[in-house]
């Protein structure tokens, strides 16, 4: 079986596929952590579901699906940002643009006559038949992904877990959750590629929940995180070149063992060791 | 003698084009501690987002430490009301004081030696040392107050501003965080301004009280605000101020029950939505 792996990776396809799953990886391991302590899965959802959306209309008109993707999540990003800026009304209007923008989809799926495939691709998956393109343009988001989380890194953590004090203490704490979900975009435009539309929660949402029960210190947390979307991806890629099975089979199946290995098994172990140490009081 | 902490010259603050108050001219000193007191809506955060630079005013002008007040002002600590976090986020109390001396700046952020020793100093001040590595959601609502206290402590500010920090505390927890307050108070000789809606848990520690109701105000030592004559202009309406062993009770006589400053909605003629949202709201 090894053999056979190194075999298929002297493919193009597989490389295009490792190199662009390992930049995905890292920016999905990340965001995660944030999209978990910001309560925004359902954003994120809304996010993936209108980056099809986009995906859809870009297939139609003929340019990329990847900048189809990206279009159609930023412009959901900025949608969500500017009218839902207290969090009850934030879901609200997650819910509103996301019902509007699926029955885009729809149109412009009927529209394309080769619609299928293509919208199998878009909702399940699609990074080993990324070409050569996207996959250069799949790193650049990436890359550009983390420059802005590497700069607003500490703000956003101060934002997020102490939303009063940060803004106090000066923290752009409304400006912030913007710049998060110009994130949160580019960051499901990538994970679609590995897992598709319907399946983005277990990049988006499972490392960084994972990672919540394996440390106290969020430095760490962030670590394991990108660890274990690190694992899932390149993992769930590699059997799925051995196996010929769809990547999102693997990826959500080592997604969802990684969380519950965490939340079961060395989560409890953790808080034993790091957790509360009883004092008198 | 010193140079004014804080000053308000006619100061007016409008809100959604209602008066939250008018004509405010005050000044404090260092040092001293005062109590912002008040009904729900009256205006109490709306002030301290107005020295936090968060809000502007709508006339007259505001001096902060010696200047027109900035955002992220590094001289000012701030203790919020008690929140829980949730009890899987990871973050310790240490994570929580650090924020407070560099959370606001851009990056990354690197570990240091001396950061790490003034977080400790801080954890040490507020006698935390036991539960700081533990995930703060875990602990007790007294023990991140605590923690609170010392991340607003940690940078060393030279004005403490505190958002009802009593609040959803027990009897012994409230004790222990005024204590700290106060010890950091008289230990500093800096100016503590405390907005609560119950006086008397710090009623022995403060030197002056603003009393901010339905638009008015009114400023000076306890004794002197905390009367019924005063309180009663203030309300425009009969109020009664008792002194029951070491508590003051507010009492009103158009409801003909008894209530305190704890029950601020029995008052008569306050609208309880007209303030500004608290301090992060805007989120």
């Amino acid at each position: 079986m090894i053999d056979q792996v190194i075999h298929l990776l002297g493919y193009d396809f597989a490389q295009n596929a490792i190199a662009a799953g390992i930049v995905i990886a890292i920016v999905s391991g990340i965001v995660s952590r944030f999209v978990v302590a910001r309560n925004m899965a359902f954003a994120v959802h809304a996010l993936a579901e209108l980056g099809f959306t986009g995906a859809a209309g870009a297939i139609l008109v003929g340019v990329s699906a990847v900048v189809g993707l990206l279009v159609g999540t930023t412009i959901t990003a900025l949608f969500i940002g500017v009218l839902g800026v207290r969090v009850r009304e934030r879901d609200s209007v997650v819910g509103v643009v996301m019902a509007f923008g699926l029955g885009l989809g729809v149109l412009f799926l009927t529209l394309y006559p080769r619609y299928a495939t293509e919208a199998f691709t878009i909702l399940f998956g699609t990074i080993t038949g990324v070409n050569r393109g996207d996959v250069v343009l799949l790193i650049a988001i990436g890359i550009l992904t983390l420059g802005a989380l590497a700069i607003v890194y500490r703000p956003l953590t101060f934002a997020t877990v102490d939303p009063e004090v940060a803004e106090a203490r000066g923290v752009p704490v409304g400006a912030l959750a913007i710049v998060f979900l110009l994130i949160m975009a580019a960051a499901v435009a990538e994970a679609v590629q590995v897992v598709g539309v319907l399946l983005i929660l277990t990049l988006l949402i499972t490392p960084g929940a994972s990672a919540e029960h394996l440390t106290a210190r969020p430095g760490r947390a962030t670590t394991y995180s990108v660890a274990l979307a690190l694992i899932c991806v390149l993992g769930g890629i590699l059997l799925a070149l051995v196996t010929n099975l769809p990547v999102s089979v693997f990826v959500t199946g080592l997604s969802f063992a990684s969380y519950l290995l965490a939340r079961f098994v060395l989560g409890p172990a953790t808080l034993a060791r790091e957790g509360r140490q009883l004092v008198g009081s | 003698m010193a140079l004014p902490v804080v000053q308000f010259r006619d100061a007016t603050l409008e809100y959604h084009e209602r008066r939250v108050w008018s004509d405010l001219q005050l000044t404090f000193e260092a040092p001293s501690f005062v109590a912002i007191l008040g009904p729900n809506g009256s205006g109490k955060t709306s002030l301290l987002r107005v020295i936090l630079g968060l809000t502007p005013l709508t006339t007259g002008t505001v001096n902060v430490l010696g200047a027109a007040p900035r955002r992220g002002n590094p001289g000012i600590g701030y203790v919020p009301q008690h929140q829980s976090f949730d009890r899987d986020l990871p973050l310790r109390g240490r994570d929580l004081v650090g924020l407070g001396i560099d959370g606001h700046r851009w990056g990354i952020g690197r570990p240091s030696a001396q950061r790490a020793r003034v977080v400790q100093d801080a954890i040490e001040s507020v006698e935390a040392v036991a539960y700081a590595d533990a995930p703060i959601g875990r602990l007790s609502g007294g023990e991140q107050q605590r923690l609170r206290i010392a991340q607003a402590l940690v940078g060393d500010p030279q004005l403490l501003l505190c958002d009802e920090p009593l609040a959803s505390l027990d009897l012994h927890h409230q004790q222990e965080i005024t204590g700290l307050i106060d010890g950091w108070h008289r230990r500093t000789g800096r100016t503590v301004l405390f907005v609560t809606h119950d006086v008397n848990p710090i009623l022995p520690l403060v030197d002056r009280v603003l009393f901010v109701v339905n638009g008015r105000w009114a400023a000076g030592t306890p004794d002197e605000i905390l009367t019924s004559e005063r309180l009663s202009e203030l309300y425009g309406s009969h109020v009664d101020v008792l002194r029951v062993h070491d508590r003051v009770l507010v009492v009103g006589d158009t409801t003909g029950s008894g209530f305190d400053l704890e029950q601020p909605h029995h008052l008569p003629a306050i609208d309880d939505d007209a303030g500004h949202p608290p301090v992060g709201a805007s989120r």
